[in-house]
Parts: structure tokens; C-alpha cells; sequence
């Protein structure tokens, strides 16, 4: 498992490998597009926030484009997320507002962790989304410091994504009346080799 | 050397008059102006020369008087008639003649003198300083080293406030913001190098359009922290002016930029990468145009238990580099929580698969994905009292498990409180199955979805 802070950088130049952020899920990798897809109530948000967590933990400054407006600040605090390094972009359902505030930001530069959140975005919107629009998003952040992640119900990007993430909810855990949290699959798949995790989701 | 010009009536002109030989100018009174003119003699020459210059300069009857100090300088210009120039150390002797109603004080003090028949500078001035002393105090001792010429004090500099701002006005309406967008970078130019003079920079943009036969239009920019860049000022005043543009054709423009310490950062070589704020605020301009600005933002927790309650405020990167450089943070924020010890002992004892067990490292903390606003539902109950099946906009579907419920009330004492008792719902739907959270509204007896485990 590749991951900042285990991989000397030396090595990692020398293997080509790029940098990976974060440690959830063996980190995605910075510079590339990463894409989580699963349906609802399996975990994409935690992953999601756990990354948020982990990149603002590093002092870096993080956007999530968030195109329904789910997002939970408080339960995101709660899971170690430094709301004062987040940028959020509510976009009100409207996918093509959300692309094009992914776009700008990725252009912007500075930003560790850019998020777009499709989560609760139709299937039939998301699919129509071109191929080029997500080449555009990877090309902004290639050889930058910034990590680009999407998050929605189905796998959109194709090509441009470097590591694709599929998450399936395995069952909820409940302890007596008691909500413990969910199991969790998932499905990591990098350069046509896949790998299966399983994580707990916690209350 | 000071030199003092005094007419009843002409602030104005002798502030202007006094503004081409000194930036050092004391307002003195209303027809009487005070400057420095120390160093005019490599210009003009002797201070005979000097007040020639100046009178000249001056184009109207004035009475000027050169002198060592301010004082001096003011009582003989108000005493003297026509040019005055008192060589240094004859201030007593010119100045002895002079009335001694010129020389100002306490009423008490001026009857006093009357009393002893003093009439002028110069007999004041030959009374013995000790004597003074005893009878008139520390207001005697003063204002007889006036009489004598000995002032020393320094010249009370009026300054204007700084201000930067530039009108225009064209000689016919602009129709289309493109020509008033030139003349604003015109204008932000010129203003930025003056600022750049004053090693200033800005923290708001203020641009007011005086429309024709419309109300003026005001355009406000405030900048989280202290720029100079004229074309990213541009940049943002033309998204602005975009977002929102004048109702009609523009007459007159007035842009006022306003100044302020420019902003002093100590990069840390090992902080991680930010946003160049320069940049990052056209961006955010931009994505403010597009989404609107209540839906961009930091999100910030309000102190208070009512569910989802937050506020959102600027990104502040210089703010946030600071505490990240190690100093200290003002708000409380929460800290990750890792797993807690005896996690995998908690797993074994409740059968978790083991698959589980073996990545119990990565537990992370479960989120909740909201529906804003809270979905109106439909919920049945069991026997026990307990949902048993949901339906709402997003699907339907039977419950197969669920927690609860948690009352949780608040704000009673407000016109806005809330009463809820929540359940955590996992139900099967071939739509919308998934780990919800519901609530009944117990003031209005309605239940709502407000969002899912995610």
C-alpha cells in the first residue's frame, strides 16, 4: 500500500509512482482524478470526509463542490474535517454549475483536495455529463499538488480517472437499539488490477 | 526658519499659496497660515528673497513675516503691515512694538496686565521673569517668552486624510458596460500607482454610477484581505458589474478605493501549499456569479443544538496560514477521533465478520448526507410502536430495523422552536433502500427524512 507517509520519496520517483494523499483506502493519488461510485447509504460521504479530514489535518485547503447540497458540516466536524480550510460551493441540484465550480477551482491552484459531490445527482444527468468535461478536469489538476476526487452513484469519467473506487454497503450494524454503524466493500481498481477492502462505518 | 502670511478671510488661498513652498503648513487660525521654509535657500536664496516668492506667489495684499519660530512669525505677521523678516536673535526688539491683545491668553490674565498698564510686547518682555513667575504663574512665564520671540515650539501639521478616488464623467451616456469597464481600469491604474506611492493597498472598491434618470448604482467589493493589483480589481468589478448591471445608461463614474496597511506574510517552507488569494478571489467571484454568494463559503458551526444549523463566512487563507503556522487558533475545532482502544476486542464480541476484524484499522466515522429541506414523509408504525414502513419523495420501502427514538427539543423560548423525536431507519426499497435518519415533528405530528447515512 503506497501512501505519503510510508513511501520515501526517492523511492516513489524512482518507481514513477505518484503521490498519494491520505491513508483511507490506501490514499488517492495527487495530481489524477480519483472516482468513488456507490449506491446510497454505502459509504461514499464517509470516504469522502475522511479524505477531507485527512488532507486538512496536513494544513492543506480543500473544496468541495457539492452539487445537491448534502453536505453535513456538523457530522463532517465530527469526523475530524477542519471546516475552516473547506471551501463549500452549494450548487442547487444543478450538475453543469457543479462542473464548471470544479473546473475554476482545479484552476485555480493551491487546493489539496478539490471534491465533487454527484452523489445524489441522477444517473441519466451524471451519464450525460461528456467524456471531455472530465478529461478538461483531469488535465487541470495533472502535475499539480491537487488531488480531484468525484463522488456520485455510478462510475462517469472512463479513462480520465486513475483509481476508481466502487463501495457497496455490506449491512447496517446494530447493536441492541442502537445504530454501531455500516460494513463496508470496497472496490479499489488501478491501472486494471483491482483490490478488495472492507471497512467499518461508525456511528 | 518659519514663515507666517496672515489676511482675514483667505484660508483657502494661503493654504494653496503655502502648499507650493512647504508640505509642513499649520493651520493657524481662520486668515492665518504658518510654514516651515527651511530649506528654500538653495532655491531661492536669502529669506529677503524667500518672502519676495512668496509674495509674488501669493497675488493678493498679505501680510508675511519670516521668523526662527512659528510664534514669532504669526505675531508679526498679525502686527506688521507688508513684509516682515526678523533676523535670528532681534525677535524681542521687532517684535516690542506689537499690541499686547496679539499675544492671546486667559481673559484674567490680559485684565491683570491692563491693571499694571502693560501695553505692549516689549514691556511686558522687560519685566523680571521671577516677578512674572510669582504673580502670573506658569500662563505668565509662557507668554512672556512669546513677547520676547523665544517660542519653540513645533508647527501643528494639518493633514488631509488620504483619499483615492477619481470621477469621471463622459461626454455623452454609456449605453454598454464594456467602455465603463475601460474607464474603471483607466481609473484603477492611476490610483493603484498613487497608492503604490504611499505604500498602501485596499481593502474595499466602491464604484458609484450616477445613471440618468435612475437612482445611482452602487457596486461594493470588500476584499478579505489588503490587495494592489489593478487588473485583478478589474476583474472583480467586471463580475460584479456583470452579476449585477446598471438599469440604465451611465452618466458619471466615481470609484473610491480605500487605503489600508498593505498585508505582511512570512512564508513557511515546510506549510503545505495555498491558494494565492489574488487568484482565488476572482475565482471565487466567478463561482459567486454562478451559484450565487449565500451558497458559497466556509461553513461554520453555530453554538447550538437545533439540528443542521451552520453559517457560512469568507475563506480566510491568511487567517487560516497563521494558524497553521503555529499560532494559536481562536475557535475550538474538533479533533479526529481514532478509533478507541479495544475496538477489535468490541468486534469479536459482537461477530463482526472477520474480514472485518482483519482492516479494523480503517473504522472511520459514519457520515450523514442531508436533504435540504427535510422530506416530508409517510411513516407507519408497528404494534410496538416502532416504523415499520416509510415512504417519501425519494421512495418507499419496508423498514427492516431501526433505533430509536431520541427526543430532542429546543429554542422553546423563541418564536421558532423545535420538537423531534428521531429514529434511525434502515429500510429495502428497490429505489431508495439505505440507512436512513427520521424524525416526527411532535409540534406539528409530521415526519420527515432528513437525510441518510452515507
Amino acid at each position: 500500500m503506497a501512501t505519503l507517509a510510508a513511501v520515501h520519496p526517492a523511492t516513489a520517483i524512482s518507481r514513477n509512482e505518484p503521490e498519494f494523499l491520505g491513508s483511507v483506502l490506501g490514499g488517492i493519488p495527487i495530481g489524477a482524478l480519483t472516482e468513488i461510485a456507490g449506491p446510497a447509504s454505502s459509504g461514499r460521504t464517509t470516504v469522502l470526509c475522511a479524505l477531507l479530514a485527512e488532507a486538512t489535518a496536513g494544513g492543506g485547503f480543500c473544496a468541495l463542490i457539492d452539487t445537491q447540497g448534502a453536505f453535513d458540516p456538523a457530522s463532517a466536524a465530527a469526523a475530524g474535517v477542519r471546516l475552516s480550510q473547506v471551501l463549500w460551493v452549494r450548487c442547487g441540484g444543478n450538475a453543469e454549475h457543479a462542473l464548471k465550480a470544479a473546473d475554476m477551482l482545479a484552476q485555480a491552484g493551491g487546493f489539496g483536495l478539490v471534491a465533487l459531490d454527484l452523489a445524489d445527482t441522477p444517473a441519466k444527468i451524471s451519464r450525460r455529463i461528456p467524456l471531455a468535461a472530465w478529461f478538461r478536469l483531469r488535465r487541470a489538476v495533472q502535475n499539480t499538488k491537487t488531488a480531484l476526487v468525484s463522488v456520485g452513484a455510478c462510475f462517469n469519467a472512463s479513462t480520465s480517472a486513475a483509481l476508481k473506487i466502487e463501495l457497496a454497503r455490506d449491512r447496517a450494524v446494530w447493536r441492541g437499539r442502537l445504530l454501531e454503524g455500516m460494513e463496508i466493500t470496497a472496490r479499489r481498481t488501478r491501472h486494471h488490477q483491482s483490490r478488495l477492502e472492507t471497512f467499518v462505518a461508525r456511528r | 526658519m518659519f514663515a507666517c502670511l496672515h489676511t482675514p478671510g483667505n484660508l483657502p488661498l494661503l493654504v494653496e499659496c503655502a502648499g507650493y513652498f512647504s508640505p509642513f503648513i499649520e493651520e493657524t487660525a481662520d486668515g492665518t497660515v504658518v510654514f516651515d521654509i527651511r530649506g528654500l535657500r538653495l532655491i531661492y536664496g536669502t529669506p529677503e528673497q524667500i518672502a519676495a516668492a512668496i509674495e509674488r506667489r501669493m497675488g493678493l495684499k498679505a501680510n508675511l513675516a519670516i521668523a526662527t519660530n512659528p510664534d514669532a512669525a504669526i505675531h508679526a505677521a498679525r502686527g506688521i503691515a507688508g513684509i516682515t523678516v526678523i533676523a535670528p536673535g532681534r525677535e524681542a526688539k521687532a517684535l516690542a512694538p506689537l499690541p499686547l491683545y496679539l499675544l492671546g491668553g486667559s481673559s484674567e490674565f490680559a485684565r491683570t496686565l491692563d491693571t499694571w498698564g502693560i501695553r505692549t510686547f516689549g514691556e511686558f518682555a522687560a519685566l523680571p521673569p521671577l516677578g512674572i513667575a510669582a504673580r502670573l504663574g506658569d500662563e505668565g512665564v509662557a507668554m512672556q517668552r512669546l513677547a520676547r520671540g523665544q517660542g519653540d515650539r513645533l508647527l501643528r501639521v494639518s493633514k488631509d486624510p488620504l483619499e483615492f478616488f477619481e470621477e469621471f464623467e463622459p461626454e455623452s451616456t454609456l449605453d454598454l458596460l464594456e467602455p465603463v469597464v475601460l474607464l474603471l481600469g483607466r481609473m484603477l491604474n492611476d490610483l493603484c500607482a498613487r497608492l503604490r506611492a504611499h505604500a498602501l493597498a485596499v481593502n474595499e472598491i466602491r464604484v458609484r454610477l450616477k445613471l440618468e434618470r435612475a437612482p445611482d448604482h452602487v457596486a461594493t467589493l470588500c476584499l478579505p484581505i489588503p490587495m494592489l493589483d489593478a487588473q485583478v480589481f478589474l476583474k472583480l468589478l467586471q463580475l460584479e458589474l456583470d452579476a449585477r448591471p446598471p438599469q440604465a445608461p451611465v452618466e458619471r463614474i466615481r470609484l473610491d478605493l480605500k487605503p489600508v496597511e498593505p498585508r505582511t506574510t512570512q512564508h513557511g517552507l515546510f506549510l503545505p501549499a495555498s491558494p494565492e488569494p489574488e487568484k482565488l478571489e476572482i475565482t471565487l467571484a466567478r463561482i459567486r456569479a454562478l451559484v450565487g454568494a449565500a451558497n458559497l463559503g466556509t461553513p461554520e458551526l453555530v453554538d447550538t443544538h437545533r439540528p443542521d444549523s451552520f453559517r457560512l463566512t469568507h475563506l480566510r487563507i491568511l487567517q487560516t496560514s497563521l494558524v497553521r503556522a503555529g499560532i494559536p487558533a481562536t475557535s475550538q475545532e474538533p479533533v479526529l477521533q481514532n478509533p478507541v482502544a479495544g475496538d477489535t476486542n468490541r468486534a469479536q464480541r459482537h461477530e463482526l465478520p472477520v474480514r472485518v476484524i482483519a482492516c479494523l484499522a480503517s473504522f472511520q466515522k459514519l457520515i450523514l448526507r442531508r436533504f435540504r429541506p427535510p422530506q416530508h414523509a409517510q411513516v407507519w408504525r408497528g404494534t410496538d410502536g416502532r416504523p415499520s414502513r416509510i415512504s417519501f419523495s425519494k421512495g418507499d420501502g419496508r423498514v427492516i430495523d431501526c433505533a430509536g427514538p431520541w427526543r430532542t427539543s429546543g429554542d422553546w423560548w423563541t418564536g421558532e422552536p423545535w420538537d423531534h423525536e428521531e429514529w434511525d431507519v434502515e429500510i429495502t426499497s428497490a429505489t431508495a433502500g439505505g440507512v436512513l435518519r427520521v424524525h416526527r415533528d411532535c409540534r406539528r405530528g409530521e415526519w420527515f427524512v432528513e437525510g441518510s447515512y452515507d
